[in-house]
């Protein structure tokens, strides 16, 4: 990959967001010029530490004006510093701040957009993205006809590196403001931490089906989520039957999700429930008919009663990690 | 042991569906004629009632701002539509005249065909019999047809009302007014849900019912008016469409395996392999629901069908890439109503019997009894007239008599019930009924309604239907899924079953349906041999077999249902 | 207040399949009739006009000829007014082809309030409400779970991963409304009927003053390269509980994919 990729890095209570680190850490391997930039007030610090992961320089926008966390702001900046620098890449980890960031800097500078990438690679001195569509059913390459591209990367897409080496250089970059950006204020920021992520959010989605036997048996589920990390989901069957809300329905007619990790248990996998979680990253399910449809694209296939299992797995998962 | 599907009347009562006008005059929607249902039938009556409106001036000023209204269940004309299909362009004809047949929405003319008695293993050419030959038909796909013919019919001013169920008959006075459009936006319980949207009173001059199979206004019609006594009887039809690699060149249609020739099966029907386009392919089976294995699931049927080499050869290297299913009524001239209209109203189409099953075909027959509705109907309700007066629709049901349709169902009227008794005893007696155009046999047979055929359960194993393998057989979910059906997981029930029925009936069903709307729930009761059913209502694709085996289907939510696009 | 309601977003190459009646092939590209069109938006629009008690509602779309059967919904629900942009040149437009010709024609109607539709964690969302207010230079509200407008100002909650922020922008703004925000209606048999008499317009570019080059494929910045079936999952392992032991076998196999 030849020279100039910026990575847009979000952060959070004062931390950089692991998707964003994650992108970082991709940028990295695909070799070339890699600079970062950061916007807000008081973000110097974690500017430096940004060396770590692979970021050449760290531009810092250092402005009052951006400490709310609102979309078009960041556009004025970011729009003269990919034209200035002549970064050929901007990438972007999803977000609902990204989304809008990176959309706006499509506009502003005619430059292509691909979005809810999972992967990217460099190919022929350019870069081919890899996006699912259709409910995840089908695959397609993404690619740019001109320069800068600009990519969002689907939540969870890469793993953030160790963090090892080097130090970044960092440089400030000065804040403009077009007058229609500042219009839009936020009167109340958001600070509520969840018990728990979202099921689109978690790495690790654990969800029941008509296997489980009766709602009371959810808590099963919810002690082995919380062990993991992760979050509860359902099928229809089960969320039509009133044991799980339908907020946490995973399905045709539910929510698609693709954790890293999808624990399926007592589901029998019919293709109404497959279109909601087949790009999960690693599928274990386990159900008690040996020939649960879901045998078939799982990963790991555990043939046994789920309510003996999953107590004995919590416990294992509480001892290995210490949770 | 055997238990009869009809021995467990379903919970339906047709006085229920069958209401007053209550709407006041601001709310009600009135319009000059109305069609419920945007089949071939519905859009040929309303095609030619716009076309001889041009021609009466004075009938179209009485008809109002929407003089003709196409009301349809389905989320557009074409998504519950599901045939072969190979056409018989007669009444294109007689609807367009002077268009080519080029001009035509069919995929091409058949060329070559082939009737195939098949074996487990083997595949024997017969000669195909008169009633196939389909020289100067064409493949078509009735969904495109539908769309093509809705698109005429706006082109001439017709009003086409999709998402809209008919629900109840208007009627007032003994006369057919309109119809009750559904309400949308009800809950699982019947409950009210926040965007509720009640239904409407949808006041007309005329009605045309054309709902196609088992049409449920027909239904409730014949309740209030009586117009049809005697039975009818239906087939079930799954059938999937394929992508391929290489074209198919001819049409063709199957007997034998794997349905079984014994007398106590009863099972009549076979299939048909069409080439639709240069890539793709159409396949169903067709299953006459007379049969008596409670085990028998005609999806499957299909599925093993899929696996005998002549079928599988078609089918290799390629992907499926659409399934569905639909009732055929079967009776034919034999179960067809005494009267074809009534007061404010007439059937037409499907909804009317009017279909030729050894010929496999009704789509031109549908076409034509309605544009003969549509031409009885502006002679009724011309200035001073109205079409509740006595006999004012007479003249319909004489044109139908005198029409092609009338004579073509007469000619083939035993040969489906010979196939009751047997196939090879059929296939005499309908190779007789053809060579003398009809005069035999002496005596018609009788048609017995599907659910009165007692149905068993075989000792010990169910029928070994291949398991599906992803690739060329499939189950019934995903087939579901992919006949576009995204019903909400909430919308109220519209099936109409005993939920406490002998476990013999309960298999039946659960094996009939081929959307798996049906599960067996708990074991069977020591006593009576009497088990629980559960209705999955939202997986119902609407075709119509449970209506005929026992049960009453009735129109889901407006919208709901199978989103079908080239079936 | 003028509510302009955007109705389509950017098609998506990978549409299911249907027989091309022109070729008779199976064809994969392009969308049928019966897609959805994002209700939401349109019925937040409806219910703004609804409580302001004055207003126009209008629906506007993008695409081929065929589009025009969305905007009939969108009336029959009870929008006052369709506007159809719909040019062979536009065919194969991304989100910059997009954007531009949609900011064209939202400027030739200087609505007070620009809604669009969002999906919630759908993955086949578009982006396309930040890229219209850049191009408008409008304050952009996004992922609006609520949204209210008083004293010329919008007012909503937006939701993000940290729970909801609340934010204000003063019209005329662009808002994209997440799925959460309402259940749409439906039409009432007397909306659908009456849909056929509202008024309607199709614009071509020539009507926006876009020329051609800057739409379609050439005005694209973006390709599609292939599209294909998802990689088939790896070799599968089963594993069957003897004596308890699958939940330590289950903990092993993540430890090495390193998922705990």
């Amino acid at each position: 990959m030849t020279a100039g990729t910026l990575v847009y890095v979000e952060h959070h209570d004062g931390e950089p967001t692991k998707d964003s680190l994650g992108v970082l850490a991709k940028a990295a391997s695909l070799g070339g010029d890699l600079a970062a930039v950061v916007a807000g007030p008081d973000v110097r610090g974690l500017a430096e530490g940004l060396g770590a992961h692979g970021a050449q320089t760290v531009f810092v926008a250092d402005d009052e004006q951006l400490e709310a966390p609102l979309p078009q702001p960041r556009v004025d900046v970011l729009a003269p510093l990919v034209e200035e620098r002549g970064f050929e890449n901007v990438l972007f980890a999803a977000s609902v701040l990204t989304a809008d960031v990176a959309a706006g800097l499509s506009a502003r500078l005619d430059a292509g957009l691909n979005w809810d990438l999972t992967d990217v690679e460099a190919r022929d001195g350019g870069l081919v993205g890899t996006r699912l569509a259709l409910g995840d059913s089908v695959i397609v390459e993404a690619g740019w006809s001109s320069t800068p591209r600009l990519a969002l990367f689907r939540t969870g897409a890469f793993e953030p590196g160790e963090g090892g080496g080097g130090t970044a250089e960092v440089e400030d970059v000065s804040v403009e403001l077009e007058d229609f950006s500042t219009r839009t204020t936020m009167l109340e920021q958001a600070h509520e931490e969840r018990s728990g992520p979202s099921i689109e959010d978690a790495d690790v989605v654990v969800a029941g089906g008509r296997g489980l036997g009766e709602a009371g048996n959810f808590s099963l589920l919810e002690d082995l989520a919380k062990a993991l990390g992760g979050a509860v989901a359902a099928t229809r069957a089960v969320v039509d039957a009133g044991w799980y809300p339908y907020s946490a329905q995973v399905g045709q007619t539910g929510r698609v999700v693709s954790p890293k990790l999808y624990l399926a248990c007592g589901i029998s996998g019919a293709i109404q429930h497959k279109v909601g979680m087949q790009s999960s990253g690693t599928i274990v399910a386990i159900n008690k008919d040996p020939n649960a449809p879901i045998f078939e694209y799982a990963d790991l296939a555990v043939v046994g009663d789920l309510h003996e299992i999953v107590p004995k797995l919590t416990e294992a998962v509480r001892a290995r990690t210490g949770s | 042991m055997t238990a009869r599907p009809s021995d467990f009347r379903p919970p339906f009562d047709p006085a229920q569906h069958t209401a007053e006008p209550t709407d006041p005059a601001d709310e009600r929607i009135d319009v000059g004629a109305l069609v419920v249902g945007a089949g071939p039938a519905g859009l040929a009556a309303a095609i030619r009632l716009a076309q001889l409106l041009e021609d009466h001036p004075e009938t179209r000023e009485r008809l109002g701002d929407v003089p003709i209204t196409v009301v349809e269940k389905g989320k557009a004309p074409g998504a519950h539509l599901l045939s072969g299909a190979v056409v018989n362009p007669r009444a294109f004809r007689q609807l367009f005249p002077g268009l080519h047949s080029e001009d035509m929405p069919f995929i091409a003319p058949v060329e070559r065909e082939g009737v195939y008695y098949l074996t487990g293993r083997r595949a024997t050419r017969v000669p195909a019999p008169p009633t196939m030959w389909n020289h100067g038909n064409h493949v078509a796909s009735i969904g495109e047809l539908a769309r093509w013919l809705a698109e005429r019919a706006e082109e001439l001013g017709v009003t086409i009302v999709p998402e809209t169920a008919a629900a109840k008959l208007l009627v007032t006075g003994g006369r057919l007014v309109g119809v009750r459009t559904g309400d949308r936006g009800r809950g699982r319980n019947g409950e009210e849900l926040a965007n509720f949207e009640p239904g409407s009173d949808l006041k007309a001059r005329i009605t045309i019912l054309a709902e196609g199979t088992n049409g449920h206004l027909a239904g409730v019609a014949n309740h209030v008016f009586g117009f049809a006594r005697k039975p009818q009887t239906w087939a079930l039809g799954v059938k999937e469409l394929w992508e391929v690699e290489r074209p198919l060149e001819r049409v063709i249609h199957t007997m034998g395996w794997p349905l079984r020739g014994a007398k106590r099966y009863r099972e009549f029907g076979g299939s048909f392999i069409y080439p639709m386009g240069e890539n793709g392919v159409a396949i169903g089976m067709v299953v006459g629901l007379d049969y008596t294995d409670a085990t028998l699931s005609v999806h499957d049927l299909l599925q093993e069908l899929k696996t005998h080499p002549l079928v599988a050869g078609i089918l290799r290297g390629g992907k499926r890439i659409a399934w569905g299913a639909k009732t055929i009524p079967e009776g034919g001239f034999l179960a067809l109503p005494e009267r074809f209209s009534f007061p404010g109203g007439m059937v037409v189409g499907d909804s009317a019997g009017l279909v030729n099953v050894p010929a496999l075909k009704g789509i031109h027959y549908a076409m034509r009894s309605g544009m003969l509705a549509a031409e009885a109907a502006v002679d009724a309700i011309g200035p001073g007239r109205t079409a509740w007066t006595p006999g004012a629709l007479d003249g319909y049901d004489g044109a139908l008599r005198e029409s092609y349709v009338w004579k073509d169902l007469e000619r083939v009227r035993n040969m489906r019930p010979a196939f009751s008794r047997g196939f090879v005893r059929g296939a005499l007696v309908a190779g007789a009924a053809l060579n003398s155009l009809g005069k035999l046999p002496p005596r018609d047979l009788t048609l017995e309604p599907d659910a009165d055929v007692p149905v068993f359960v075989a000792n010990g194993a169910s029928q070994p239907y291949p398991q599906p393998d992803g690739e060329l057989t499939f189950d019934k979910l995903s087939s579901v899924y992919l006949s576009g059906n995204k019903t909400r997981d909430d919308a109220p029930n519209h099936v109409r079953v005993q939920r406490r029925v002998r476990r013999e009936v309960a298999e039946a069903w659960v094996n009939m349906c081929p959307a798996q709307v049906y599960e067996v729930v708990g074991p069977a009761s020591p006593a009576g041999n009497v088990v629980e059913v559960e209705v999955t209502a939202s997986n119902c694709v609407q075709c119509g077999a449970i209506s005929a085996k026992g049960g009453r289907l009735t129109p889901g939510e407006g919208g709901s249902g199978p989103e079908y696009r080239e079936m | 207040m003028k509510i302009l309601v955007c109705v389509k977003e950017v098609p998506d190459a990978a549409a299911p399949k249907r027989i091309d009646p022109q070729t008779k092939r199976l064809d994969r590209g392009g969308e049928g009739v019966l897609n959805e069109f994002d209700a939401h938006a349109l019925e937040e629009g409806l219910r703004l006009k609804e409580t302001s008690g004055d207003g126009e509602v209008v629906a506007l779309t993008m695409g081929p000829e065929r589009a025009a059967a969305t905007l009939r919904k969108a009336l029959a629900m009870g929008a006052d007014r369709a506007v159809l942009v719909s040019d062979g040149a536009l065919a194969g437009s991304d989100l910059v082809a997009t954007g531009k010709a949609l900011a064209k024609a939202l400027e030739r109607e200087q609505p007070d309030l620009v809604l669009v539709g969002q999906q919630g964690g759908d993955s086949d969302g578009a982006v396309l409400w930040a890229a219209l207010a850049d191009r408008l230079r409008l304050p952009l509200v996004s992922q609006a779970a609520s949204l209210e407008v008083a004293d010329g100002k919008a007012r909503s909650k937006r939701q993000t991963e940290y729970g909801y922020d609340v934010l204000e922008a003063p019209l005329p703004a662009v808002v994209a409304v997440s799925d959460a925000i309402n259940e749409p209606r439906y039409p009432s048999l007397k909306g659908i009927m009456g849909a056929k008499k509202k008024p309607q317009e199709t614009l071509s570019l020539g009507d926006l003053g876009v020329e051609a080059g800057e739409v379609g494929e050439i005005g694209s910045r973006t390709t599609v390269e292939a599209l294909g079936d998802p990689p088939k999952r790896g070799e599968a392992q089963r594993l069957e509980d003897e004596g308890g032991d699958a939940a330590d076998k289950i903990v092993t196999y993540l430890e090495e994919r390193k998922l705990i």
